[in-house]
């Protein structure tokens, strides 16, 4: 062979295929060999790089971190399987309203927080649950990547979607009527980005991609979903322990 | 290995959300020092690794058995990893390896390692080369650092990057072409002196 460029010694470092007869003629050139050994010590000494090292216990500590940030473990199963939330969704819709009315579970003397405790549980959990799939449908889109053949396959986003539609609007619909408009506004951005998932191809181009990416982020609804989904969270931490010490 | 990740895949999906735990063991160093050597920073490596865990839970019905665990893991990291730098950069904020001449923490990092020879000289060689190294590694694009870690560090396959980067196959060898050239020229005055 010719002797070989500086890109076929590269690859032939790297032990890819397309090198056939590198080797022959490295055998027999003196120059490329030595093109080669200046090659192979500029590229032994790149690993000196260093990389700080981690302390014994790493990955009990990332474990820790990871675990915190995992969907409940109550809902690990339904996650991998996405059951529809709507049987939840219409029975947190017969106390959503007190929920967004006010939260008057919080105050003492009220006839909710006396009496309510149970389904103030059903109605914090299901909630959560559909922000937190809503949320999870909207993360998968906004980082999903363009597969070789020009096209992403979202059919699994898209089934979650149209359940998750369900759910949202008897949510939106018992916010409307208890006068919360601002959740009311937030689940209506939400559930016309859901109903663009749904109806959209299974197959999605890279611009199709990117219109669903745009109307998501032009209403800013991942991070308000968040933003409430965390808020939600919150509420049910507190209402725990409160039920707990009542057991 | 491989097959145990897949049966600890097989178990998470089943709802087992322990066995995810397998996982996150058997892969955070590593995919702490792919995060390292992209970003160039400790504090972002460690935002990398929590995230990567987090997004390839939620991301696990996308991950084909038939592919490696490992490789696909490596990829969220890598896709992470560049994220994180280009919003520092449109940030204006330096990461702690960017400029090793400017940024007074990374000598520190240099200083603590430990060395394969305890002479004076060869301390003081070794220390300049891992400096070049480092500094010539914070002036590549983004892809082309990313190409090179993935080929150099990782071991994986031009195919496999093109992938993981979305790039055509002659991209991602351009892109490793370019990033050896570039260290070529800043390494080889030092390793043939």
């Amino acid at each position: 062979m010719n002797h070989p460029n500086e890109e076929q010694l590269v690859l032939y470092y790297y032990g890819e295929a397309e090198t056939a007869g590198v080797e022959d003629h490295l055998g027999e050139c003196e120059s490329c060999r030595g093109a080669y050994h200046t090659l192979q010590r500029v590229l032994n000494s790149v690993d000196s790089f260093p990389v700080p090292e981690r302390p014994a216990d790493y990955e009990a500590q990332v474990w820790r971190a990871v675990e915190r940030g995992l969907p409940r473990r109550r809902s690990a199963m339904r996650f991998f399987t996405w059951k529809p939330l709507i049987a939840a969704a219409a029975m947190a819709a017969l106390v959503i309203g007190a929920f967004f009315a006010g939260q008057s579970w919080k105050k003492p003397g009220s006839r909710l927080a006396a009496d309510s405790q149970v389904r103030e549980r059903v109605l914090l959990v299901a909630v959560g649950d559909h922000l937190e799939r809503s949320q999870m449908v909207l993360v998968e889109l906004a980082n999903a990547g363009i597969s070789k053949n020009g096209s992403l396959d979202i059919s699994y986003e898209q089934h979650a979607a149209e359940e998750l539609v369900e759910s949202n609007r008897l949510f939106r619909e018992t916010a409307a009527s208890a006068g919360d408009a601002a959740t009311a506004s937030l689940l209506e951005d939400l559930e016309r980005v859901l109903m663009e998932i749904a109806n959209s191809p299974s197959a999605v181009s890279a611009k199709q991609l990117d219109d669903l990416r745009r109307e998501t982020e032009s209403r800013g609804i991942l991070f308000k979903v968040k933003v409430f989904g965390e808020q939600v969270e919150q509420r049910e931490r507190e209402a725990a322990p409160q039920n707990a010490s009542r057991l | 290995m491989e097959d145990s990740d897949s049966v600890a895949v097989a178990r998470v999906k089943a709802g087992d959300g322990d066995a995810y735990r397998v996982l996150v063991d058997r892969h955070s160093r590593s995919v702490f020092r792919l995060a390292y050597r992209m970003t160039g920073n400790e504090q972002d490596s460690e935002d990398v690794v929590q995230e990567t865990f987090l997004r390839a839970y939620k991301q696990l019905h996308r991950y084909e058995a038939r592919a490696s665990f490992a490789t696909w893991l490596y990829r969220i990291a890598a896709n992470y990893s560049l994220d994180l730098v280009r919003r520092r950069k449109r940030h204006g904020e330096v990461a702690l390896g960017e400029s090793a001449e400017t940024n007074e923490d990374a000598p520190e990092i240099l200083r603590t390692l430990p060395s394969p020879d305890p002479g004076p000289e060869r301390l003081v060689f070794s220390s300049k080369v891992q400096e070049c190294v480092s500094s010539t590694l914070s002036e590549l694009s983004q892809q082309e650092r990313t190409a090179f870690v993935l080929r150099h560090f990782e071991g994986q396959s031009i195919e496999e990057i093109s992938g993981a980067l979305g790039l055509s196959g002659n991209a991602a060898k351009h892109s490793i072409f370019r990033a050896v050239q570039k260290l070529r020229r800043a390494l080889e005055p030092l390793v043939t002196s």
